[in-house]
């Protein structure tokens, strides 16, 4: 098949659906790929590369858009502007389209793909299921944005991220809230950690707070229980009183913030507006709102979408582009993303829509031109899928700088320690009970049985002796359990070379047999064997444990 | 005199034993430990040695310079590798003393023109029970040492009728002592030794029963025996000292037994009768319909992942132990530390042959022990991790053990390495590991396999790594 990359012609896109090194995965799929000239010169892949990628270059795009089976694309079609026709009407009949489609915003591009009769894969569409992790546009987007809001944010805030005390005076570090800890704002978090900033973060959605802990941030909650989080791992609408709650929260830290990140959105709504005039107004001159939602309309109630303006003494950025302006990355992740797509929906360069395949079920929103309508799915799953797909839950954490998760550790280490020690006692005292009945039915057995029936005083001392012996095994037991408990796993060798060193005691044993006036018998020959044996074990043990435990460094 | 004086002297003793794994409760203090239980052990031994009139003294030292010569050789010799092996060897040696100190305790007491035995059933009995705990402790971690060194194959030898077998030998022991006690002392030294063959065979069929991946716990369970074969001695001798110290040992062996089954999710008795590892069950692969492809990589590639990562964990197995790679991979951590990367080893506690057996490879490539890990301590800290290397080990990094309720291993324990981005495992093979499950992990999108001999790849990573520098 065909794929077409053509020039992205929307104001202010950078980016390109391919780069050279995706070219090249493409062309292993078994594609045949062409690229528009110039189509990645403003993400700074230069046409050379994708020529010594084996992409053809052309610069007719009618022809590029016409023969393609296949076209990728990043923003969704849109009026041409050199051609003065839309995008979308130059795909040929029946052909395929992959791109950002977000049809609430973009209608047009529905109609047009719809008069082709042409296919339309939404990339922002792709489920969020495990084994789509690796297509998921949406998340790699995100964390390049929220990235990039900070670098925005600090490009405007005329004072360091970090806090510094020099010789000319102190400077206290910026006070960054991230509103909205999904990828995007978890990214944020990341990137102003980065910098040096204190950095507090909110989000209706608890589960996510683990997350900002543990990447070194803290987390902002209101007083009031209410579940935040929706189908999918997106945020819902919350309750008035929430929301009261909430706002109450944000005039609180309107005054201390310096850098306020937005980044909440709620699927298939406008954005919630939640930084709202008077915060603006609150804040200290000469700090930064960025507002990640702008394209939605926006979180500020005083955003103007696209655009960087100061109200109020306030710089509130609005650009909708953000991801497009770190255009080498972002072009690099997102055609990685397609040639997962690809990879997984294509076998030898043709392109196989499975209608019972999960992502195509989510991603395919136009099949030749209609709206599809898949077969109902088989109730059962199956197994193994469900296992591996619940085996890596990897969230689609940002790969950001990592803050301590020390306490996390040792929260984790405590909980798990008292666990075992209960399990402990329950096996203690079950052992204990065990071992204080046997003893009785000895005791009981030696007192009135064996005993009993033996006149000589020889053997009713052997019999009270070991009524005594046994009182002191019983309490060494204890004593040695008590004691082992507490040895570090980390030196459970050392513990056993050590047990088999101290368990030659039994030397003692042979040397008590090789008293005797006259030569030794039998039983001294026999004793001198066991004592040998048993100093092999002395010596070898202490020996080998002191060897090993030398080696223990910090 | 005498009395007072070795009465002290045990008393200190074990003291000192109970101070020496005491000890062990912290690496700042262990040789500390050591040191107390040699000095506790030098003590009971003069002691007794000056306590004991008409002492064939002689014949105690040359076999106490035979002795400590042969376990100095043994302990200056042995590859920190092949540790599970001498403990194994050790035990046998415990065991066989005990067996030997009975025999020659029923001579001394029965021999020659002695009373006739039913008027002592009390010693005769302890005799008995030492002779069969001592005979099933040698015979059994002789099997175990031939297990572990690869004389014998690791696969479970499971005969018919084996529970039976073993319950027959347990009668057959108990109606020789009844038979016993009622015999002339020729007869009774004839039913003794028959017993202590009985006890050998029992010793060889309950170990040679138990498979490969299982053997930590047979050795811990071994070193449990040893010790109670020990007591039992002391019973028999009616010596304190020697029931303390074997109460330790036994209760010690039987604490790192239980650790090692709940690290395995499994009983005791499972271990023991339940011949695990005897039929590899295909059942889990077969689940898997299509046949799943893995991600490969080479060692350039691991290499750059290593020096792109901020937080690496290692996870090792056995398999590190096998290519000998552990002071590879200590040069590889090393040089990503020396680079700002912060390197964790994450120790499973069935991981190796032996409990704590990682540990003591790693501090012998001179990992230092602070950033060694035990499974409680890091599996909270994968979701925070670039890398994990998993070098040679396979069903401790398994996830169906927590989420396939059909696998062999559900409910064990395991490390976590798939929370984190990127899983590096360096394996032999495509084989499954001892517990022959197969391993979802390897699936995985965030997993890559490095296929070859451990030491060759670590060797590689690490040319890589430098020429980095």
């Amino acid at each position: 098949m065909h794929i077409a990359i053509p020039r992205e012609v929307r104001l202010n896109e950078r980016r390109v659906a391919a780069t050279p090194a995706s070219v090249v995965k493409l062309i292993q799929l078994g594609f045949i790929v062409s690229v528009e000239r110039g189509a990645g010169l403003r993400a700074d892949y230069p046409d050379a590369a994708y020529g010594a990628a084996g992409a053809t270059l052309t610069d007719d795009v009618r022809a590029l858009w016409g023969e393609a089976d296949l076209v990728l694309k990043v923003e969704p079609p849109t009026h041409h502007p050199d051609l003065d026709v839309h995008e979308a009407s130059l795909l040929s009949e029946g052909a395929t389209l992959a791109s950002f489609v977000q049809a609430d915003l973009y209608p047009d591009v529905i109609d047009e793909v719809k008069a082709r009769k042409a296919t339309l894969i939404a990339m922002e569409k792709v489920p969020r299921i495990t084994r789509a992790q690796k297509m998921d546009a949406l998340s790699s987007m995100a964390n390049i944005a929220g990235y990039r809001a900070v670098i925005e944010a600090a490009n405007l805030y005329g004072s360091f991220f970090t806090g510094q005390i020099t010789a000319a005076g102190k400077v206290p570090p910026a006070r960054v809230l991230i509103i909205g800890a999904g990828v995007a704002g978890l990214a944020a978090v990341g990137a102003a950690r980065g910098l040096g900033a204190e950095v507090r973060a909110f989000d209706t959605r608890s589960a996510v707070r683990e997350q900002v802990q543990s990447m070194g941030a803290s987390f902002l909650e209101v007083e009031i229980e209410e579940e935040g989080e929706a189908k999918g791992g997106y945020a819902k609408v919350m309750s008035q009183a929430f929301i009261d709650a909430e706002m109450a929260l944000f005039r609180v830290q309107a005054k201390e913030v310096d850098i306020v990140i937005t980044t909440a959105l709620i699927p298939g709504r406008p954005a919630p507006k939640l930084w709202l005039a008077d915060m603006v107004a609150m804040m200290k001159p000469g700090s930064v709102v960025v507002d990640m939602a702008a394209q939605r309309g926006g979180n500020c109630e005083l955003t103007v979408p696209g655009e960087s303006v100061i109200r109020e003494d306030v710089h509130i950025v609005g650009f909708t582009d953000l991801a497009s302006r770190m255009p080498r990355t972002a072009s690099q992740l997102y055609g990685t993303n397609l040639t997962h797509l690809l990879d997984d929906l294509s076998t030898d360069g043709v392109l196989h829509l499975d209608p019972m395949d999960d992502i195509v079920r989510g991603a395919v929103v136009l099949l030749k031109g209609e709206d599809p309508e898949w077969p109902a799915k088989p109730a059962k799953k199956p197994k193994a899928k469900a296992a591996v797909a619940a085996a890596a839950p990897v969230a689609a954490a940002p790969p950001v700088t990592r803050a301590v998760g020390a306490t996390k550790g040792a929260q984790h280490r405590h909980v798990s320690h008292a666990s075992d020690a209960g399990s402990d006692s329950k096996l203690g005292v079950w052992i204990a009970t065990a071992a204080i009945a046997g003893l009785f039915v000895l005791w009981a057995a030696l007192r009135y049985g064996l005993a009993a029936g033996a006149d000589d005083p020889a053997s009713t001392q052997a019999a009270s002796g070991f009524l005594q012996h046994l009182t002191v095994f019983v309490l060494a037991c204890v004593v040695g359990w008590h004691v082992v408990w507490n040895v570090a796993p980390a030196l459970h060798t050392p513990l056993m070379s050590v047990t088999n060193a101290i368990s030659g005691i039994i030397v003692l044993g042979g040397i008590m047999n090789l008293a005797s006036d006259g030569p030794i018998g039998i039983a001294g020959w026999l004793s001198v064997a066991a004592v040998t044996l048993a100093t092999v074990n002395i010596a070898g043990g202490f020996l080998v444990t002191e060897r090993m435990l030398r080696m223990f460094r910090r | 005199m005498h009395e007072v004086m070795l009465a002290a002297a045990y008393l200190l003793a074990s003291l000192l034993f109970i101070l020496s794994l005491r000890g062990l409760s912290s690496q700042l203090t262990a040789r500390n430990g050591n040191f107390y239980g040699a000095i506790g052990m030098a003590m009971a031994v003069v002691a007794i040695v000056v306590a004991t009139d008409n002492l064939a003294l002689p014949h105690v030292l040359a076999a106490i310079i035979g002795g400590a010569l042969v376990g100095s050789f043994l302990a200056a010799r042995v590859a920190m590798t092949a540790m599970p092996e001498l403990v194994a060897l050790l035990h046998s040696f415990v065991g066989g003393a005990a067996v030997l100190v009975g025999l020659a305790s029923f001579q001394a007491h029965f021999g020659g023109d002695g009373p006739h035995l039913t008027q002592n059933p009390v010693l005769l009995s302890e005799i008995w029970v030492d002779v069969f705990i001592g005979g099933i402790t040698a015979c059994g971690s002789v099997v175990a040492w031939a297990k572990l060194k690869g004389l014998l194959s690791g696969r479970p030898l499971l005969l018919p009728g084996r529970h039976a077998l073993n319950a027959g030998a347990v009668t057959a022991s108990i109606g020789l002592l009844v038979l016993a006690l009622s015999a002339d002392p020729g007869q009774a030294w004839t039913y003794l030794l028959a017993m202590m063959a009985i006890s050998g065979l029992l010793g060889v069929h309950l170990v040679v029963a138990i498979g490969g991946a299982d053997m930590p716990v047979v050795v811990s369970l071994l070193n449990s025996y040893s010790g109670w074969t020990a007591s039992a001695a002391g019973f028999m001798l009616g010596n304190d000292l020697l029931v303390v110290t074997g109460a330790l040992v036994g209760a010690s062996g039987a604490i790192l037994s239980y650790i090692m089954c709940k690290a395995m999710n499994r009983s005791i008795w499972n271990v023991v009768f339940g011949g695990f590892g005897a039929a590899p069950t295909t059942k889990a692969v077969a689940a898997v319909g299509e046949p799943l492809a893995v991600n490969e990589a080479d060692v350039a590639g691991t290499a750059q992942w290593l020096l792109d990562a901020r937080r690496v964990i290692v996870t090792p197995g056995y398999g590190m132990a096998v290519a000998r790679a552990q002071h590879a991979v200590r040069e590889i951590c090393d040089l990503l530390r020396a680079r700002g990367c912060e390197v964790t080893f994450a120790i499973h506690p069935v991981a190796g042959r032996l409990p704590g057996h990682m540990n003591v490879l790693l501090a012998e490539a001179a990992v230092p022990y602070d950033i060694v890990m035990e499974m409680d301590e890091i599996n909270g800290d994968f979701i925070d991790t670039d890398v994990v290397l998993v070098v040679g080990a396979n069903d401790i990094v398994n996830p169906s053990a927590e989420t396939d309720e059909d696998s062999p291993i559900y409910g064990m324990p395991v490390l976590q390495v798939w929370h984190s981005r990127k899983v590096v495992i360096c394996k032999r093979s495509r084989a499954s590991g001892y517990a022959g499950v197969d391993n979802p992990l390897f699936y995985n999108d965030n997993s890559a396999m490095l296929f070859g001999d451990a030491q060759a790849s670590m060797a590689g990573i690490l040319q890589h790594l430098k020429a980095a520098d």
